[in-house]
């Protein structure tokens, strides 16, 4: 526990003089909670959307409950847009600081030091998990807790600020986030294995954050809904696929395998 | 304290290391030393339990490896080829982390003792990356002692670093030695060896030969005296080489090169021999073979 605690530390005292990886820990979270406020206080202080909703698309009813006037549902509908895009945060987060972590290790050749002290391998994958998967959801939940409160000050409506807070966006902070950060750390291990560039290891491992950007367009597109269904289906499916990946880097993370393998 | 016994690490094809067998005793400066690629840093990776054998066994301060690895990383230390610090921690942040992983009881204690040790406490808040090379190596080798290991592995500690910087570090492990640690050390350095080492093993893939270094010199080429004469020809030479305990010897402008066993007991011998042939002997001395020329020879004839 000391060790992995010891690592946790280590890995933030580093980490964090990055500027990429500061970049993406501190300022993303900021924009991507600013933007949805920002649009709350645009639709909320311009007055009447009502007419919007002739325009909306007609999946826009599922969306929407029945008493939601054109415009309430406009703000929902572009804020559950952003809701999706807040998603990038516990992506991002821990494939930022486990690329440079990793590879940044790899660069100062600290690595087999490292196992050469008496620390397991789990403990040591566990203090590297750890410690980019915590500010990642620090971010997200700090980031999300501004958001209600945010809008709570800004929408009157109480059903609509009901809407932010339903199932689907609880299941989505609470448990696909977390879900969502152990597979960016779990893939940017094994691509940091194979990379000896944390920026090349940071943009490759970027590749996780497509489902977002799929769902995104997806739900703009009317192909997706964003119901507690396709929310739990998302968790299950991601759950799935983090076995995969923790399985994967696990045995990546061997000792012998980490000094004789990795290049 | 290393024993090893037929110790073999194969990688796909290659075999690095090959029926190893090795008895260091405690508080030993051992020198192993071989060409690129020789497999010495493979040796040290199994025997620091970064790596297991393909075959054999081996134990270190008494723990079996394969078996009680964590207690063979908790007694040794190593300085892997690279220093590998954080580059962009201070020098007791780098140094702190490691007494906290190998389990230190004083943190602060040790950090402190050793950063003194090196003569940089004034200069513990500075990133590691400001530091040269012979002090990054310096502090890498502090790193590897925070937990006081009784046996300490330096992977080629002097590589790569300009002639005073190879001091530093020299002189460094010199003190090292005075605390009575088992030290094994991988160079290709035959200087260093010479001067550092208690024992050195010759070593491609597989184990040629182990002795001190004066031993392995004389082993290799017998011992050679060198007469100095004022006039010297092949008759001289001729009375020489008819003694029994000499093998070889040979006329170089005025001086007769011997090869002998024992000059100590044949010498007087000798310089009885040349004086009754009227010869004017202006000096003699024992030829000293570097140890790169032993080592060169063992190498290639392997
Ligand atoms: N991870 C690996 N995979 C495959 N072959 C390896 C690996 N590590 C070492 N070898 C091979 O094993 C042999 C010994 O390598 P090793 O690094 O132990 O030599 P060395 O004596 O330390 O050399 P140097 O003086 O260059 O450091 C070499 O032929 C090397 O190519
Ligand atoms: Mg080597």
């Amino acid at each position: 526990m000391n060790k992995i605690n010891t690592i946790i530390h280590k890995e933030w005292s580093e980490v964090f003089k990055n500027r990429m990886v500061l970049f993406t820990t501190a300022f993303l979270p900021l924009l991507l909670t600013a933007i949805p406020l920002g649009i709350i206080y645009a639709t909320s202080s311009s007055g009447d959307f009502s007419g919007i909703s002739g325009d909306m698309p007609s999946e826009f009813n599922a969306f929407c409950p029945e008493n939601f006037s054109g415009g309430d549902c406009f703000q929902v509908f572009i804020v559950s847009q952003f809701m999706i895009m807040f998603m990038i945060i516990p992506l991002a987060i821990p494939a930022a600081i486990s690329s440079y972590s990793i590879v940044g290790e790899k660069v100062n050749r600290s690595l087999e030091p490292l196992l050469a002290t008496p620390i397991t391998t789990t403990e040591l994958l566990i203090g590297k998990s750890l410690s980019a998967i915590i500010p990642a959801l620090i971010a997200t939940w700090l980031g999300f807790a501004i958001f209600v409160i945010g809008s709570w000050i800004m929408i009157t409506n109480p059903v609509v600020i009901g809407n932010f807070l339903d199932g689907r966006w609880l299941i989505a902070i609470f448990i696909i986030g977390p879900l969502m950060a152990l597979s960016a750390v779990s893939f940017s291990i094994i691509i940091s294995s194979r990379v000896n560039d944390p920026r090349v290891a940071e943009q490759v491992s970027m590749i996780i954050i497509l489902p977002v950007l799929a769902a995104f367009f997806g739900q703009m597109a009317g192909i997706i809904i964003l119901n507690v269904t396709f929310m739990v289906t998302s968790a299950i499916v991601l759950a799935l696929v983090d076995a995969i990946l923790v399985y994967l880097s696990i045995r990546l993370f061997q000792r012998e395998t980490i000094i004789t393998r990795w290049k | 304290m290393i024993t090893t016994q037929n110790l073999t690490k194969k990688f796909d094809q290659i075999t690095a290391v090959e029926n190893l067998s090795l008895e260091i005793p405690e508080g030993e400066v051992f020198g192993f030393l071989g060409p690129n690629g020789a497999g010495k840093t493979t040796t040290v990776r199994m025997l620091t339990s970064l790596i297991s054998p393909t075959q054999g066994s081996a134990s270190v301060n008494g723990f079996q490896i394969g078996e009680q690895d964590i207690d063979i990383r908790r007694s040794v230390g190593l300085l892997t080829e690279t220093p590998g610090l954080s580059d962009n921690l201070s020098a007791e942040r780098n140094l702190e982390i490691y007494a906290s992983l190998y389990e230190v009881g004083d943190i602060k204690g040790q950090v402190e003792k050793y950063l003194r040790f090196l003569g940089v406490w004034d200069r513990r808040m500075d990133v590691a990356a400001t530091f040269s090379k012979g002090m990054k190596q310096k502090l890498a080798i502090a790193r590897a002692l925070l937990h006081e290991p009784r046996t300490l592995f330096l992977d080629e500690p002097t590589a790569g670093l300009d002639p005073e910087a190879s001091r530093l570090v020299r002189e460094f492990i010199l003190e090292i030695k005075q605390q009575g640690r088992t030290i094994f050390i991988c160079t290709h350095n035959l200087d260093e060896a010479d001067r550092l080492c208690d024992r050195i093993g010759v070593f491609k893939t597989r184990l040629l030969v182990v002795d001190s270094p004066i031993t392995l010199r004389r082993q290799v080429f017998g011992r050679k005296v060198v007469f100095h004469l004022v006039q010297a020809d092949q008759a001289l030479v001729d009375k020489i080489t008819a003694h029994p305990h000499v093998s070889e010897a040979n006329l170089i402008d005025h001086k007769i090169v011997v090869t002998i066993d024992d000059p100590e007991a044949h010498n007087p011998e000798l310089i009885r021999i040349l004086v009754r042939e009227g010869a004017d002997i202006q000096f003699i001395g024992e030829l000293r073979r570097s140890l790169e020329d032993v080592y060169l020879q063992l190498v290639k004839n392997a």
